[in-house]
């Protein structure tokens, strides 16, 4: 008993939501490694492109609420995704024929296309801070819960609840459609394969008579809806406040490079593993052992290796480490 | 001469622009603005010194600018007996304990060269290492941030001359910048970018979150000047002579002997913010030109020919016998040492340290926009891009202000489009900045003022 009520706890406050948050860091970092492997710059303007697609679907989210469209006990948010991820691929393919595409056609340094970034940056955010404002905003609707504490409490008769937000539910289970179908797009279509093959060698790519218009269009668009999704399930779950995403751009970046930039899988992969370190070396396991432990063994203190404010700290320590001793990441990215 | 027209032309203007605003707004507004303009023009030296030198890209400006203001904290202020000896020795030990951390890593790295598990050795050195100080350290800072928790709370700093930690403050960043560029330097461009950005995020969250040290997010206010203070300059005579002199014309207008007292008090309040403002300007003026003087003759000296060769074809510069390694970690502690200057000049300037305000934005992607705006690789652009991107930075929000009333002039004042454009013209200033940079990228590649090296 005890030992399934540690288990719980642990469950309730370090993996589910480390799930969670390891989902919506994935999308992101993704997102930054396929442009980093096709494109072939540091995307600076991440986090402000996640968010621009996600003030779209607020935006639209309120409209669809004054109008009283809904789908019950699901977000309003999941029927304007798709109008997001639209307004949001238009918006980054009008960015690249104005911007990127310049510096790609003359074979600029990767160096200032990521400079050039900075810049696309700067101009996102002021779009959103004027359409949209600073502000902290909620825009989740619908059922709240999936399971409650006291449900579980009374189902099992244990001591801790275990609590499943539908936010967390509904994360987990779009990334893993979207992920699949994104892996089966690389892997399997031709076009996907075409893609890899742009991002492995572009002149080889290029030779074997792969439009690359068409590669860079599609990664804009697939790119439009990773950002979008991902910052919709994060807005969702948490809450949309333009600062707080582009902020989110650092563990984002820690997780493609922490992965292997360049390398959609681990990306993927490196996601759970910035979320799962940030939250496992923070949460204070002190309850967690006095179930476990016999009575005079108990902790008085936390047992917390780090406060909960050094959160971001420690993903950009791993970010560190992994420089230090594998420089092209856990999972074999492109030679740095 | 010719060669240095434009250069003249742009300074001009932008001197014109500052005796605008100090026309039109206030000159206590224009003397602010002209500092950080200053304050911002070194910290784009020392951006330009890393980037236009030698072509490394640092993201980390942010943390050496922290690490600047906390070096100003830790040198001016008055040290709190009573944290010293609640918890001092805590904090010394753990301190002791630190650099033999760092010094048994080194051995550890010496003397076990091949072995295999030198790695796990090197990790549970760390662990134990970590925990030991932890625990020492925790008694020590539960007890210093009792003490006195809504003024000190904290060890407090040594209490010297606040001049004295603008030295400090770049001898912080050099240290910070000489583990960050043994970390990193080996790194690609980008990822450099990258890591420096968030090795600094991690700096500036440990400030932001060890309230023992400098007191966190609570800030610490009422720091030491290197100039007098407004409230002295306005009982002391001779300050207030000088300044019925120079308004005689305008005192003499009035004819009663009480409204002229209070003109002149008026008078003498405005001016002495004004001449507080003077000073830090001449202090920061003298800084600006001295580390001017020194950038250019390196950029002329062999040493900078030897920094541009590397720069241009790392491989061949190498392969000329060129330690390049070695020289770009040399270049990232010089950059970042001046860097860290301004950041001491800059909250010696405010008179207070808020390690809640250093944010990327501002601290590192406005000041590297100021760097390609100005001119990549020459001295006088990168700091005229520090007064151009400031200015625009400030002054973003009235001239938006502007726009938008000129524009929306036949709307009426309960227009929603109007009201609400009106209430975000602050956020154009990130407009500008971006569209600024978008375009002087696009057309003008090297900046307001290019590199131009002419050999004698």
């Amino acid at each position: 008993m005890e030992f399934l009520n540690a288990l719980v706890l642990l469950l309730n406050y370090t993996i589910i939501p480390a799930v969670t948050y390891g989902s919506q860091l994935a999308l992101g970092a993704i997102f930054v490694t396929l442009i980093y492997g096709v494109l072939r710059f540091a995307n600076f303007a991440t986090g402000d492109m996640m968010s621009f697609g996600t003030m779209f679907a607020v935006l639209l989210t309120y409209y669809f609420q004054s109008i009283g469209i809904g789908i019950g006990i699901l977000p309003t948010a999941l029927i304007t995704l798709p109008f997001a991820i639209i307004a949001m691929i238009f918006y980054m393919l009008f960015i690249d024929k104005f911007v990127f595409k310049y510096y790609r056609v003359s074979k600029s340094a990767p160096v200032q296309l990521a400079m050039v970034s900075v810049g696309v940056m700067f101009v996102t955010q002021a779009i959103i801070r004027i359409i949209i404002g600073p502000f902290d905003r909620r825009f989740m609707d619908g059922e709240k819960f999936i399971l409650k504490a006291s449900e579980f409490k009374e189902m099992t008769g244990l001591n801790e609840g275990l609590t499943i937000k539908s936010t967390q539910a509904i994360t987990v289970v779009v990334t893993i459609v979207l992920v699949s179908i994104l892996f089966w797009f690389l892997n399997k279509t031709k076009t996907g394969t075409s893609m890899r093959a742009y991002s492995d060698n572009e002149d080889l790519a290029l030779l074997s008579g792969i439009d690359p218009k068409k590669i860079v269009m599609l990664t804009w668009i697939i790119a439009g809806c990773l950002a979008t999704i991902g910052g919709v399930l994060y807005g969702l779950d948490k809450s949309y406040k333009p600062f707080v995403y582009f902020n989110n751009m650092l563990p984002i970046f820690a997780a493609a490079i922490v992965g292997g930039i360049g390398n959609p899988f681990g990306a993927f992969l490196g996601g759970y593993v910035i979320a799962f370190a940030e939250i496992f070396v923070t949460y204070a396991y002190k309850k967690f052992f006095t179930y476990l432990l016999p009575e005079f063994l108990e902790p008085d203190s936390l047992v917390q290796l780090l406060s909960t404010d050094y959160k971001f700290a420690v993903s950009f320590s791993i970010l560190v480490i992994v420089l230090l001793f594998r420089p092209s990441g856990i999972f074999e990215g492109k030679k740095i | 001469m010719r060669n240095y027209l434009n250069i003249i032309t742009a300074y001009s203007i932008m001197l014109f622009l500052i005796i605008i605003v100090g026309i039109f707004q206030s000159w206590s507004i224009a003397l602010s603005i002209l500092n950080y303009c200053l304050i911002s023009a070194v910290m784009t030296m020392g951006a330009n010194i890393q980037w236009g030198y030698a072509g490394l890209i640092n993201f980390g400006i942010m943390g050496y600018t922290a690490l600047g203001g906390l070096a100003v904290v830790l040198v001016s202020v008055a040290p709190v007996p009573e944290a010293w000896s609640a918890g001092g020795a805590n904090m010394l030990i753990s301190l002791f304990l630190i650099i033999a951390l760092v010094f048994s890593i080194r051995l550890i790295l010496k003397k076990y060269k091949n072995n295999k598990y030198k790695n796990y050795l090197i990790a549970l050195t760390i662990i134990l290492g970590i925990i030991l100080i932890r625990i020492i350290a925790s008694h020590g800072i539960e007890a210093i941030e009792a003490v006195n928790p809504a003024k000190t709370g904290f060890l407090g700093g040594l209490g010297m001359p606040v001049l004295f930690s603008w030295i400090v403050g770049a001898l912080f960043a050099a240290g910070l910048a000489f583990v960050i560029g043994k970390i990193a330097l080996g790194l690609r461009a980008d990822y450099l970018a990258i890591a420096t950005l968030l090795i600094a995020e991690i700096v500036v969250s440990i400030i932001k979150h060890e309230d023992w040290l400098a007191r966190g997010v609570k800030n610490v206010i009422g720091l030491k000047r290197p100039v007098p203070y407004e409230i002295n300059l306005q009982t002391s005579p001779w300050f207030i002579n000088l300044i019925e002199k120079l308004n005689q014309g305008k005192l003499n207008l009035v004819s009663s002997f009480a409204e002229k007292k209070d003109l002149l008090n008026q008078l003498v309040i405005d001016a002495s913010s004004v001449y507080v403002k003077l000073c830090m300007t001449g202090l920061f003026l003298t800084v600006v030109i001295i580390l001017l003087i020194i950038t250019q003759k390196a950029l002329y000296s062999p040493w900078g020919r030897k920094m541009r060769a590397i720069r241009d074809n790392e491989t061949a510069a190498g392969a000329m016998g060129k330690n390049v390694v070695k020289e770009h970690l040399l270049i990232f502690i010089l950059g970042s040492a001046i860097v860290g200057l301004a950041g001491a000049m800059m909250v010696t300037n405010d008179g207070l340290f808020t390690p809640g305000s250093y944010r990327p934005m501002r601290y590192t992607f406005v000041i590297w926009v100021m760097v390609i705006v100005g001119g990549t690789g020459n001295n006088f652009g990168a700091i005229l891009g520090g007064f151009v991107v400031w200015f625009l930075w400030v002054e973003a929000a009235p001239i938006a202000l502007f726009l938008i009333n000129f524009f929306t002039a036949h709307l009426d004042e309960t227009n929603a489009i109007k009201a609400h454009l009106v209430e975000s013209a602050p956020y154009f200033r990130f407009l500008m900045i971006g569209v600024g940079l978008l375009v002087i990228m696009r057309y003008r590649p090297k900046g307001l003022i290019p590199e131009k090296i002419n050999i004698k």
